[in-house]
């Protein structure tokens, strides 16, 4: 009887989980994929999973990729359900960016600047040929790449350059402690450390979208990377009994300031104004999709004309978390046949009722 | 079972207590504002958003080690999401668990409220995806926050009147909105609008998680809950003119099973548990 098809759950789950199992494992006459090798090898992925699990652990988000097989967001959800059940101690000192120890630093806005241009370990001008070489195993490691040596200067922020001129809008400082997304829900109207927090754990292709939509015309853009900077950078705890801060240690960021245009108001003279945008680990593609769509959401508050989809704060903050979205979206496959039925019934019943009205109109 | 066979490394129920105050915190508004969506500060479960985490969270602050837990999902104990989260507070809370209405003292649902009705001190917890009712008129969480603090509902009466106006009835089917006590709007989670008149005075608390949307609301007992009507289209919700395949009720909600591909149908109860009493009282 099809009645018995929706019985046995509790053994279809089981038997479910054993073959992702094997699947996840895949031909088991090869080698298992390690851990650290996914951790040194798949870096990005790493990076990627850390950045959207919102919690740096590399070996923890290397975990959840192999878990996940491979399913970076699957694995970011690993990674945030975990995060979650951890107890919160404080915050950190925010963090200097400009002591950053520098692996890569572009500005596209200055040919040569303090603390010079770093190309670092990029995609950048790679010719995207298959290298079929590296399809061969057994090969040998590459050979170092030369450093420079570090020659001690510091590398100071491209907007900081232009602020001493006053051509960049100053940020208001603040001691207040920002908000927290992972323990108060959001609420709109969202101030910037908010809105900031929830890019920062965005999903990179829901940003890079929106953030491409601003360059063409949905958004009035003109930006300029002042910089984009990518290294380690310290962090710091000030223990309110201790009464100074300690290095607990050190996270690799990605850091990218964008330059914009701003027309000037009756309040203000025209400059440029700042879009933001940091991720953990080297994610440059979702750092600048980030300082767009961060500037664009001041769109309201610089007085500007709103109206596109990546200046809607509502809109924006409300679908860029990916796990939310997968979840959401995902759940269309759980059973819906109560409602379905409801809809079932109630759309025979419409149907019958214009069909009867169809016959009384024939008949008169 | 006792608390001491809950899963090594995890809180009895999961949630820190810390989460869980603040969850209980939120519920405590809820019960004293019926209707009224209470934000909270949901958490990420180490289940989907969308497979009931709102669900999850409310029925884990609640829940204590003496309690009996009945899951269902489309009114059913063995769909595999309502086992899948038995089986979560089975293993981190070791509380007992049951498919009988009767037996239990925290129900946690989707999509259906159980055909046998709910008594005094029994929890009704409903996973909710949407706990705005106007979120298909006015998506903007900032606006329908608004309309509620003025208990402007215009634009839900407006979209009942053009659904008469087009189809001669009120389309909605399921998630059918209902007042609360007289001031909130409130979405019922999408059970069909047959459940509604069981909310209606319940004896049983009712709470409704929206983990996603991290809100909670919540009707206390014996609260007046209606379906919004007018006098002349009052509220009929749809139900097939059939009996159950297996128990023969005709009262009860019931799904349609194709049987075959030559436009075969039997009807059998969506709750599971009403039917197999109903069998074993014969």
């Amino acid at each position: 009887m099809a009645y018995v098809a929706v019985k046995g759950g509790e053994r279809a789950i089981e038997n479910a989980h054993a073959w992702l199992d094997e699947a996840r494992r895949g031909d088991p006459a090869l080698p298992e994929l390690s851990v650290r090798q996914i951790e040194e090898q798949l870096s990005l992925a790493v990076d990627r999973v850390m950045a959207e699990g919102a919690c740096h652990d590399r070996s923890l988000a290397a975990l959840a990729i192999k878990q996940a097989r491979g399913d970076l967001i699957e694995a970011a959800f690993l990674l945030r359900a975990y995060r979650t059940t951890l107890p919160r101690f404080g915050a950190s000192v925010p963090l200097d960016t400009a002591a950053m120890r520098v692996r890569r630093r572009v500005s596209a806005t200055y040919k040569d600047l303090p603390g010079g241009q770093v190309l670092g370990p990029t995609f950048d001008y790679t010719h995207r040929l298959l290298d079929f070489a590296l399809a061969a195993e057994g090969a040998e490691p590459p050979a170092p790449a030369p450093e420079a040596e570090a020659d001690g200067a510091a590398a100071p922020r491209v907007t900081g350059l232009l602020a001493q001129e006053g051509l960049m809008a100053a940020e208001p400082a603040s001691d207040e402690e920002p908000g927290d997304l992972t323990r108060e829900p959001l609420e709109i109207p969202a101030d910037r450390p908010l809105r900031l927090q929830a890019l920062a754990r965005g999903d990179e292709g829901f940003l890079l979208g929106l953030g491409y939509s601003t360059q063409r015309g949905y958004g009035n853009a003109h930006p300029f990377v002042g910089e984009l900077r990518m290294g380690e950078v310290a962090v710091q705890v000030a223990p309110p009994e201790l009464g100074f801060a300690v290095e607990i240690g050190d996270v690799v960021v990605t850091e990218c300031q964008m330059v914009n245009q701003f027309g000037g108001s009756r309040h203000e003279p025209p400059q440029f104004t700042r879009g933001y945008g940091l991720v953990f680990g080297q994610g440059e593609r979702k750092a600048m999709a980030m300082a767009l769509v961060d500037r664009a959401l001041r769109a309201e508050e610089l007085g500007e004309e709103t109206g596109a989809p990546a200046q809607d704060a509502e809109f924006v903050l409300y679908h860029s978390d990916n796990v939310e979205a997968t979840g959401f979206v995902e759940h269309l496959k759980l059973p819906h046949y109560v409602d379905f039925q409801s809809e079932l019934e109630k759309l025979r019943a419409i149907r019958a009722g214009t069909a009867a009205a169809q016959r009384r109109e024939a008949a008169e | 079972m006792s608390a001491a066979a809950t899963l090594a490394g995890y809180n009895f129920a999961y949630l820190d207590e810390d989460t869980k105050r603040m969850i209980r915190r939120a519920l405590l508004k809820a019960v004293a504002i019926p209707g009224h969506q209470v934000p909270f500060g949901s958490r990420e479960m180490p289940l989907p958003y969308g497979w009931g985490t709102g669900g999850i969270q409310v029925t884990a602050s609640v829940i204590g080690p003496a309690d009996t837990l009945k899951v269902i999902d489309q009114g059913a104990d063995d769909t595999t999401n309502a086992v899948s989260i038995r089986r979560f507070f089975a293993r981190v809370a070791g509380v007992a668990t049951t498919e009988r209405t009767a037996e239990a003292t925290v129900i946690q649902t989707r999509h259906r409220i159980p055909e046998t009705p709910l008594r005094e001190g029994q929890i009704l917890v409903y996973q909710v995806p949407m706990p705005e009712p106007l979120f298909r008129l006015e998506p903007r969480v900032a606006e329908t926050r608004r309309l509620h603090a003025l208990g402007d509902y215009g634009l839900m009466h407006v979209k009942l009147y053009e659904d008469i106006a087009r189809q001669g009835e009120v389309t909605i089917s399921y998630n059918y909105p209902v007042m609360v006590n007289g001031r909130y709007l409130m979405a019922p989670s999408p059970i069909p609008a047959f459940d509604n008149p069981k909310m209606d005075r319940m004896p049983a608390l009712q709470l409704f998680g929206a983990g996603r949307e991290k809100r909670i609301y919540a009707v206390p007992p014996y609260t007046e809950v209606r379906s919004l009507d007018f006098e002349d289209h009052p509220f009929e919700p749809p139900r097939p003119a059939a009996a159950c395949a297996l128990c023969g009720s005709r009262d009860s909600y019931l799904d349609e099973v194709v049987t075959d591909d030559r436009g075969g149908r039997r009807f059998l109860c969506s709750d599971t548990d009403y039917c197999a009493e109903r069998r074993a009282a014969k």
